[in-house]
C-alpha cells in the first residue's frame, strides 16, 4: 500500500485537540524542518514510502517526556514496608509523575503495581478535600468549616476526658487516665505523626492507643 | 553504533524493514531499541500494566471479573498496552506445578503490518526503530487492527483513535527507559538495544533450557514471518499456551510482489494512455 | 523475635537476602505482597540459592520458588517442629554457635516440666487464672543474683536447654508432622535438609515471614519456632542469614518503635502499670534489667520524660513520672471495640485506618462505631468506617437504623505522602525521609498538623478552665516551628526531638550519650542518632551504586545505623570471621576494635575475650563473645524463661476454630488464647465439641498484589481496581464438585458471625489436604473489598471471629472454619433470618 501524506501544513491549532489527559504535554512548537508540507517531505526526502521521518507530525517530532525539566522531589512509597524510593516530578506546583528512584539500594528504581499507581492514589477522583460532618442521629452529611471542626473535636475530647476520668482503681492504685477515648491509627503514618499522637494522648491520659501493627 | 540490519527475507524488500525505515531519519537515527521479556523472572505483579497506564495516562479497561486465573484485563487493547497473561499448569498430584506469567506488549516488528497498511501516515517507524501511532494523525479507520497478526492494536476509549505501546517514545527521546521496564521489580522486562537483547536472550535460553524442556525464544528470528520482533520473549512453553500466535505472518508480506504486478499494470496503463494521446494528435 | 534475640525487629535487611544460600518463605506471600523486596530473593535464586515456599496455597511466590510445600493453614508450629526434630535427631546443629551464643548449654530448674510431660501444658499452669506463672521456667540456681547460670558446654546434661529441646521435639517426626500438616513426610525432610546443608561456617539460610505467622492464636510461638531453627543452625547475625519480618505497611515497624500501642512507650519502654509502678525507682527496678542494654532503662525513661515535660521534669518530682497514665490489663484495639459496644468507650479517633472493612469481625466493628458518642475519621476519601451509619450491610439488613445511630462523625481530609514531610520506618528498621512535593489541596492536612493543632487548642482550653489532672497537658512541651499559611509544624523539628539533645541542646549522636540525671532529652532512645550532627540522617540518599552492598549511607537504621543486628555473631568466639565467604563484622587485633561491612552491634572496643567482673552492670556484664547485647545474659534464647506468656517453647495447638482434633495433645487450642465470647462474636464449634461438623471447611484470608489491605488506597485507584475488580473465593475443583460451585458464578460463605458472597475461582492451585486420614477442604478469601470505592464487594473480615494471640493481642485470621454453598447470599431481612438458622444449627444461642 502506498500512502500519500497530508497536503497542507499541520497548524498548531489542529494539533491541540487530541491526546486527552496529557495536559498538552505533547504539544510542541513548530520545528523548521517540519514546517514543510508532509507531502513535500515525502516526495523530496529519504522516506518516499512515508513510513518514517516524513510521516512524523509536528507534535510527534516535539513530543518529549513530561518529566523532562521537572523538579524531582525524593520520596518513599506509601504502600507496603519494603520502603521503595520514589521520585516525585513536579511542574508548576503539580505532580506530573511518580516513579521509582534508581538511587535506592533497596528498590533500585523499581516499583510494584501499587507503588506505580501512587500518583493515581493522590489524584483519585474519590479523594475529598472538605470536612464532612454527621450530627448525632443525622441522616446526611453536612458541611463544617475546618476551624469549627477542630474546636468541636477539642471540646469533645475534654468533655469525654472529664466524664470518664479514672484517678484510682478499686484497690486505690493510681490510674490517672481517661478510659472513654480510644485511638486506632494506620501504619502509613509518619514516625513524627505517631510521636505527637502518643505524646498528646499520654498527656491526656488516653491509654487505648493502638494501630494497624497489631491487626 | 550497532544497527539491527537483518538479512533480507524473501518476499520483503529493504524499504519496509525497521532498518530501512529508521534510516529515513539520517543523522537522527539511533540504535534499534526494544524489549526482552524473560518470563522465567516474571512474578505476575502487573507493575508493568500500571506503570504503563500511569505514564501514558490511559484509562482503565473496565471492572470485570474474568475468572481467567489472575488476569482481569484479558488482552492488549487500545487502553491496555502491557498485559500479563496467567497460565496455571499444576502437576496431577498438585503439590507442585507451574503458574506461567508473561507480560505481553507490542512486538515492534521488523516488518510491521500496521505501519504498512496505515493509509494516513499516522503510524511511523521512529529513529529508534520502534513503531508508533500518532494520535494527532490517526483517523481511527482500524486498518492497522486487522493488519497486526498479534491483535495488539485497539481503539482508545477517549478519542477513538488507535492505541498501542509506543515503547515510551517520549521517554526514549530524553534518555529514559520505558515505564514498564523501569518498574518491573524482577527484571523480567528488560529494555535495550535489540541486537544486544537478542544475544542476551540466546544466552539466557541456554541456561534455562537445562531446567525447562519447553523453554524457547519467541520473535528472536529475523527469518520469521514478521522479520523478528523488536520485542523478544523467553517462554517456558509453546507460544499458543500464552495466547501468542505460533507462526505470526505480516499480512503485507507479499506486498512487494503485488507492487511489482501493480507497477507493471500501471506502466501498461500509462503507456496506453500516452499511446492514446499520441495517436489522437 | 524480641523474646528470642532482644529486639522486636527484622534481624537483617532485604538486600542481604541476595547472599542467602537457602531462603525459606513461610507465613508470607512475599512475591505478591512485597514484589520489589522479592527481587532480592530472585537475585539469590539466580545465583543458585534454594528458595522454598511453605504455604497452604500455590501462590505467585510458590511459582517463583524452587520448591513449594503445601501445608494446612495453622499447622506451622508442627512443621517448624519437624525441622527442629530433624536438626537435633541428626545432630546437624552448628555446635560452636549453639554452645557459645545461645542458652542451649544453660541448665534449667529441676521442677520445670515440659508440655510433653503434661499433655500440652508446661509447669506453672493455673487453670483458674487461665495462665502461667513463670518461676519453674527459670535457669537453675538463678536466685544467686548476678552470677552466670550453670551450664554444660558438652550439651549432655539432661537439664540443659539443648536436651530439654530434644525431648520437647522428640515426637515431631516427619511422619507425625506430615499427618498434622496434610503434607508428605519427604517434604519435611527435604526442607530440613536444605536448611541444614545451607548452614554452618560457609553457608547461611534465611527465613522470611509475614502476617500468616503472626495472625494466629499461636503467632508469637510460630516466630519462636523459626528463631530456634536459626539459632541452632547459627544463622542469626550473619550475612545471608536471619529472620526477615515482612511488614505490610509503609511504617508498621515505625508505629511499634514509636508506638501507637497501649502497652509501650517509645523505644519499647513498657507503659507504667498501676499495680507495679508507684514511682520512677520502682519502675526502673522492675522493668529495667541488671545486665544487658536494658540495664540503662533509667537513662531511656528519664530522657523521654525530659523530652515530654522539659523544664518541668526535675529530679525532685521524679521527672514527672507520676504524670504518666497507668495501664492495668489489656487495652488493645479489640478490647476498645468491646468497650464501645458496652458504652465505656465514647470517643474514637480512626486515623488512616478502616476497621469497618479491615479488622477481624468487621461487622462487630461497625456495630461498635454505631454506638459511639463521637468519631473522628481522617482519610483520603470517605471510607466505610466513615459511612457505616448509612451504608453498612447492617443498615441494609435492617439490624441498624440510621436514625437510631447516635454517633457524631467528623470526616477530615488527610494529606498524602507526597504532600508532607516525614519519615517511614520500613521492614528492615530503616528510617527513610520523604520530602513534601506539593501542598495538599483544600482542607487536607497532614496528621502532624492535626495533632499539633489539636494539642495546641487543648492546652489553651486547659489553661482557661478547670480540668481534672491538667498538669500533664499543661507541662507538656509542645513548641514546634510553624511554616506557611496553614501553620504546619516542622516535621524535622519533631524528628530532632525524637533523636534528642544533650545538656547544651546539641543533637545526640547515639544512645550511649543518654544520661539518667535529666541533662539529656530523647523522644525515642532507639532512634537516637537519626539526627546526628544536626543532620537529618534519615534523608541521606547517597546512591546505592556508589556504596557497598550494605549501603550504610542510605537513610538511617535503628539501632545506631546497624543493618544486620547481633552481627557480633558473624565472627567466631575469638572474633574471626566464620569463613571468608561469610565475612561481615570481625575483631581487628591491630586496631583493637570491631570492624567490617556494617556498624558493629557491639561495644566497638570490647575484646572478644572480655570477661565481666562479678557484679558488672548493664552492657559491662555482657562478655566479649556474647552477641545478643539486649538480653540479660547476652545469649540467643532457644528457651525463653521470661517475657512470653504461653510457654517457654512453642507447642503445636490447633487454631481456635479447627475441623481437626489436635493429634499431639488433649489440649486442643492454645490454652492462653484471648477470647471475647459475646453475641456477634460467637465461635464456631470445633470437632471435639458437639456440632463441630457444622463448619467443615478451613477459611483463611489474605491479600493480593493488586490491592492494599482494606482497599482505602487501592479501590479508589482505577489502575489497581481493574486488575482485581471483584471479591472472589479460591476453591479446589474437588470442593467445587462437593458443593456444586461453578467457576465464575457466585458462592455464599458463612460462619456463625456473618454471611457473605463472592465470585467463585475454581483452581488447581488449591489442593484438598489429607489430614489424619481425612480430606480437608479450604476456602481462600482475599479481604480487600467493602461497600465503597470504584470496585465493591462483601468484606471477608465479616466472617472472622475475634480471638487473639495472648502475647501480641493479634487476631487469628489465617485458619478458621466456615461453610460454603452455591449461589448468592440472602439480602435485607433475610440476612438475620439466615444467620439465626445457622446459629440454631450450630447450637450457639446464648454463647456468651
Amino acid at each position: 500500500m502506498v500512502k500519500t501524506l497530508c497536503l497542507g501544513p499541520l497548524t498548531d491549532e489542529a494539533l491541540r485537540g487530541g491526546i486527552p489527559g496529557t495536559n498538552g504535554a505533547r504539544v510542541g512548537k513548530t520545528m523548521s524542518e517540519h514546517a514543510l508540507w508532509p507531502v513535500l517531505r515525502q516526495a523530496g526526502g529519504k522516506d518516499p514510502l512515508a513510513l518514517g521521518s516524513a510521516a512524523q507530525s509536528l507534535r510527534t517530532a516535539d513530543w518529549k517526556a513530561r518529566t523532562d525539566g521537572a523538579k524531582v522531589v525524593k520520596s518513599i512509597c506509601p504502600y507496603c514496608a519494603v520502603g521503595c524510593g520514589q521520585n516525585v516530578y513536579v511542574k508548576d506546583d503539580t505532580i506530573v509523575q511518580i516513579e521509582g528512584d534508581p538511587d535506592s539500594p533497596i528498590s533500585r528504581g523499581r516499583l510494584c503495581p501499587k507503588g506505580s499507581a501512587s500518583l493515581s492514589l493522590i489524584e483519585s477522583l474519590l479523594r475529598e478535600y472538605r470536612v464532612k460532618y454527621r450530627r448525632p442521629y443525622g441522616t446526611h452529611w453536612e458541611e463544617l468549616p475546618l476551624e469549627r471542626a477542630m474546636e468541636m473535636i477539642a471540646d469533645r475530647v475534654l468533655k469525654t476526658r472529664r466524664e470518664t476520668w479514672e484517678a484510682k482503681d478499686d484497690e486505690g492504685n493510681t490510674l490517672n487516665r481517661c478510659y472513654g477515648i480510644a485511638h486506632l491509627g494506620g501504619a502509613t503514618l509518619d514516625n513524627e505523626e505517631n510521636y505527637l499522637m502518643k505524646k498528646l494522648y499520654t498527656a491526656l491520659g488516653v491509654v487505648q492507643v493502638e494501630n494497624q501493627a497489631r491487626l | 553504533m550497532s544497527r539491527a540490519c537483518p538479512e533480507p527475507v524473501e518476499g520483503f524488500i529493504d524499504l519496509t524493514s525497521a532498518a530501512a525505515e529508521s534510516a529515513t531519519y539520517g543523522a537522527e537515527e539511533r540504535d534499534r531499541m526494544g524489549f526482552f521479556t524473560d518470563t522465567t523472572l516474571c512474578i505476575g505483579c502487573k507493575a508493568c500494566e500500571v506503570a504503563c497506564k500511569e505514564w501514558n495516562q490511559l484509562p482503565s479497561d473496565g471492572y470485570e471479573f474474568t475468572g481467567e486465573s489472575y488476569d482481569n484485563t484479558k488482552e492488549l487493547s487500545g487502553n491496555t498496552w502491557r498485559h500479563v497473561a496467567f497460565v496455571e499448569q499444576m502437576e496431577p498430584e498438585r503439590d507442585t506445578g507451574r503458574w506461567l506469567m508473561e507480560s505481553d506488549v507490542c512486538k515492534h516488528c521488523t516488518h510491521a503490518g500496521c505501519l504498512d497498511v496505515c493509509p494516513t501516515g499516522a503510524i511511523i517507524r521512529t529513529e529508534f526503530g520502534t513503531v508508533v501511532i500518532q494520535d494527532d494523525i490517526c483517523n481511527g479507520c482500524g486498518y492497522c487492527v486487522v493488519a497486526c497478526p498479534f491483535g495488539v492494536i485497539g481503539e482508545k476509549q477517549e478519542d477513538h483513535t488507535m492505541g498501542k505501546c509506543t515503547l515510551c517514545y517520549d521517554r526514549l527521546k530524553v534518555g529514559e527507559q520505558p515505564a514498564c521496564a523501569k518498574a518491573c521489580p524482577t527484571e523480567s522486562i528488560q529494555y535495550g538495544v535489540v541486537d544486544e537483547l537478542r544475544e542476551r536472550a540466546e544466552k539466557r535460553l541456554e541456561k534455562v533450557q537445562q531446567k525447562f524442556d519447553g523453554a524457547q525464544l519467541y520473535l528472536n528470528d529475523p527469518n520469521d514471518g514478521v522479520g523478528g520482533g523488536g520485542s523478544l520473549f523467553l517462554l517456558l512453553d509453546k507460544p499458543q499456551v500464552y495466547g501468542l500466535p505460533p507462526n505470526p505472518i505480516v499480512p503485507t508480506k507479499d506486498l512487494p510482489q503485488r507492487w511489482r504486478t501493480a507497477g507493471i499494470a500501471a506502466a501498461a496503463l500509462f503507456g496506453a494512455v500516452v499511446l492514446c494521446a499520441v495517436s489522437r494528435r | 523475635m524480641g523474646t528470642s534475640f532482644g529486639r522486636g525487629g527484622a534481624t537483617t535487611f532485604q538486600q542481604d537476602l541476595q547472599n542467602s544460600d537457602c531462603i525459606v518463605i513461610m507465613g508470607s506471600n512475599m512475591a505478591e505482597n512485597h514484589p520489589v523486596g522479592f527481587q532480592w530473593v530472585m537475585e539469590a535464586r539466580e545465583r543458585g540459592a534454594t528458595v522454598i515456599h511453605v504455604d497452604p496455597r500455590f501462590t505467585r511466590t510458590s511459582a517463583a520458588a524452587t520448591k513449594h510445600v503445601p501445608i494446612r493453614a495453622g499447622s506451622d508450629i508442627a512443621f517448624l517442629g519437624g525441622i527442629i526434630h530433624y536438626i537435633l535427631k541428626n545432630d546437624r546443629a552448628f555446635k560452636e554457635y549453639v554452645v557459645n551464643y545461645t542458652n542451649g548449654p544453660v541448665l534449667l530448674r529441676d521442677d520445670f516440666k515440659d508440655s510433653e510431660e503434661l499433655d500440652g501444658f508446661f509447669s506453672g499452669w493455673h487453670a483458674d487464672k487461665n495462665g502461667y506463672t513463670h518461676e519453674t521456667w527459670q535457669y537453675k540456681d538463678m536466685d544467686t543474683h548476678g552470677e552466670p547460670p550453670d551450664t554444660d558446654k558438652t550439651l549432655q546434661d539432661p537439664r540443659c536447654v539443648y536436651q530439654v529441646l530434644k525431648r520437647h521435639y522428640a515426637r515431631y517426626t516427619p511422619e507425625t508432622v506430615a499427618r498434622i500438616c496434610g503434607t508428605e513426610p519427604q517434604h519435611v525432610i527435604d526442607v530440613a535438609e536444605a536448611l541444614c546443608a545451607n548452614s554452618g561456617r560457609e553457608r547461611t539460610s534465611a527465613f522470611c515471614y509475614s502476617v500468616a505467622w503472626t495472625q494466629h492464636t499461636t503467632g508469637v510461638q510460630t516466630i519462636r519456632g523459626a528463631a530456634i531453627i536459626q539459632l541452632l543452625l547459627g544463622n542469626i547475625g550473619r550475612p545471608g542469614g536471619g529472620i526477615l519480618a515482612l511488614r505490610g505497611h509503609a511504617s508498621i515497624q515505625g508505629s511499634t518503635d514509636i508506638p501507637t500501642l497501649f502497652n509501650i512507650l517509645p523505644g519499647y519502654i513498657p507503659m507504667p502499670h498501676a499495680h507495679a509502678h508507684d514511682d520512677l525507682k520502682d519502675f526502673i527496678e522492675s522493668e529495667g534489667a541488671k545486665t544487658g542494654s536494658w540495664g540503662n532503662m533509667d537513662k531511656y525513661i528519664v530522657s523521654l520524660l525530659k523530652a515530654w515535660f522539659g523544664e518541668r521534669a526535675t529530679e525532685q518530682n521524679d521527672f514527672c513520672f507520676d504524670l504518666l497514665p497507668r495501664i492495668n490489663g489489656d487495652h488493645s484495639s479489640y478490647r476498645s471495640i468491646m468497650g464501645m459496644l458496652d458504652g465505656t468507650v465514647k470517643g474514637f479517633f480512626c486515623i488512616g485506618e478502616n476497621p469497618a472493612v479491615g479488622s477481624a469481625n468487621s461487622g462487630l466493628h461497625r456495630r461498635a462505631l454505631a454506638n459511639l458518642e463521637w468519631l473522628v475519621v481522617r482519610d483520603f476519601s470517605e471510607i466505610e468506617s466513615a459511612s457505616f451509619w448509612y451504608d453498612a450491610p447492617e443498615i441494609e439488613s435492617g439490624e441498624l437504623h440510621t436514625e437510631s445511630i447516635p454517633t457524631e462523625v467528623f470526616w477530615m481530609p488527610a494529606a498524602a505522602h507526597a504532600e508532607k514531610d516525614g519519615s517511614f520506618t520500613n521492614t528492615q528498621r530503616l528510617l527513610q525521609w520523604h520530602h513534601q512535593a506539593v501542598e495538599p489541596k483544600g482542607e487536607a492536612h497532614s496528621d502532624l498538623w492535626f495533632y499539633y493543632h489539636l494539642g495546641k487548642r487543648i492546652k489553651e482550653k486547659i489553661a482557661a478552665q478547670e480540668e481534672p489532672f491538667s498538669d500533664p497537658i499543661a507541662f507538656l512541651t509542645w513548641n514546634y516551628p510553624e511554616k506557611g499559611e496553614t501553620a504546619d509544624p516542622d516535621a524535622q523539628a519533631v524528628l530532632r526531638e525524637i533523636n534528642g539533645w544533650d545538656a547544651n541542646g546539641r543533637a545526640l549522636s547515639d544512645y550511649n550519650g543518654l544520661k539518667a540525671d535529666g541533662s539529656t532529652a530523647c523522644g525515642c532512645w532507639i532512634y537516637c542518632g537519626c539526627f546526628k550532627d544536626e543532620v537529618n540522617q534519615t534523608a541521606r540518599r547517597k546512591p546505592g551504586s556508589e556504596q557497598s552492598w550494605v549501603a550504610p549511607e542510605w537513610a538511617w537504621a535503628w539501632p545506631a545505623n546497624r543493618r544486620i543486628i547481633y552481627n557480633r555473631a558473624s565472627a567466631d568466639p575469638q572474633g574471626k570471621p566464620w569463613s571468608e565467604r561469610k565475612k561481615y563484622v570481625w575483631w581487628d587485633e591491630e586496631k583493637a576494635e570491631w570492624t567490617g561491612h556494617d556498624v558493629p552491634d557491639f561495644n566497638k572496643t570490647k575484646r572478644p575475650d572480655y570477661t565481666p567482673e562479678a557484679g558488672a552492670k548493664a552492657e559491662d556484664a555482657i562478655a566479649g563473645w556474647q552477641p545478643f547485647v539486649m538480653q540479660e545474659d547476652g545469649l540467643g534464647w532457644l528457651f525463653v524463661p521470661n517475657g512470653i506468656v504461653d510457654g517457654p517453647l512453642p507447642v503445636f495447638y490447633e487454631p481456635h476454630e479447627s475441623p481437626v482434633k489436635n493429634a499431639l495433645y488433649s489440649q486442643q487450642a492454645n490454652p492462653c488464647r484471648q477470647q471475647f465470647p459475646r453475641t456477634f462474636n460467637e465461635s464456631n464449634p470445633s470437632p471435639s465439641d458437639a456440632h463441630g461438623d457444622v463448619f467443615p471447611f478451613v477459611l483463611h484470608t489474605y491479600r493480593l498484589t493488586e490491592h492494599h489491605t482494606a482497599g482505602g488506597m487501592s479501590r479508589t485507584v482505577p489502575h489497581l481496581s481493574e486488575l482485581q475488580p471483584e471479591f472472589f473465593c479460591e476453591v479446589s475443583p474437588e470442593l467445587a464438585q462437593l458443593r456444586g460451585l461453578t467457576h465464575g458464578d457466585w458462592a455464599t460463605i458463612f460462619t456463625s458471625r456473618a454471611v457473605i458472597e463472592a465470585r467463585v475461582m475454581v483452581t488447581d492451585r488449591v489442593k484438598p489436604m489429607r489430614v489424619d486420614g481425612k480430606t480437608l477442604h479450604s476456602v481462600g478469601l482475599p479481604y480487600h473489598w467493602g461497600s465503597r470505592g470504584l470496585v465493591t464487594g462483601d468484606s471477608a473480615n465479616d466472617l472472622l471471629n475475634i480471638t487473639l494471640d495472648p502475647n501480641a493481642h493479634i487476631q487469628e485470621t489465617k485458619g478458621l472454619t466456615c461453610d460454603i454453598i452455591s449461589g448468592r447470599r440472602p439480602r435485607g431481612k433475610d440476612v438475620p433470618d439466615f444467620m439465626n438458622a445457622v446459629r440454631t444449627r450450630s447450637h450457639l444461642e446464648g454463647q456468651e
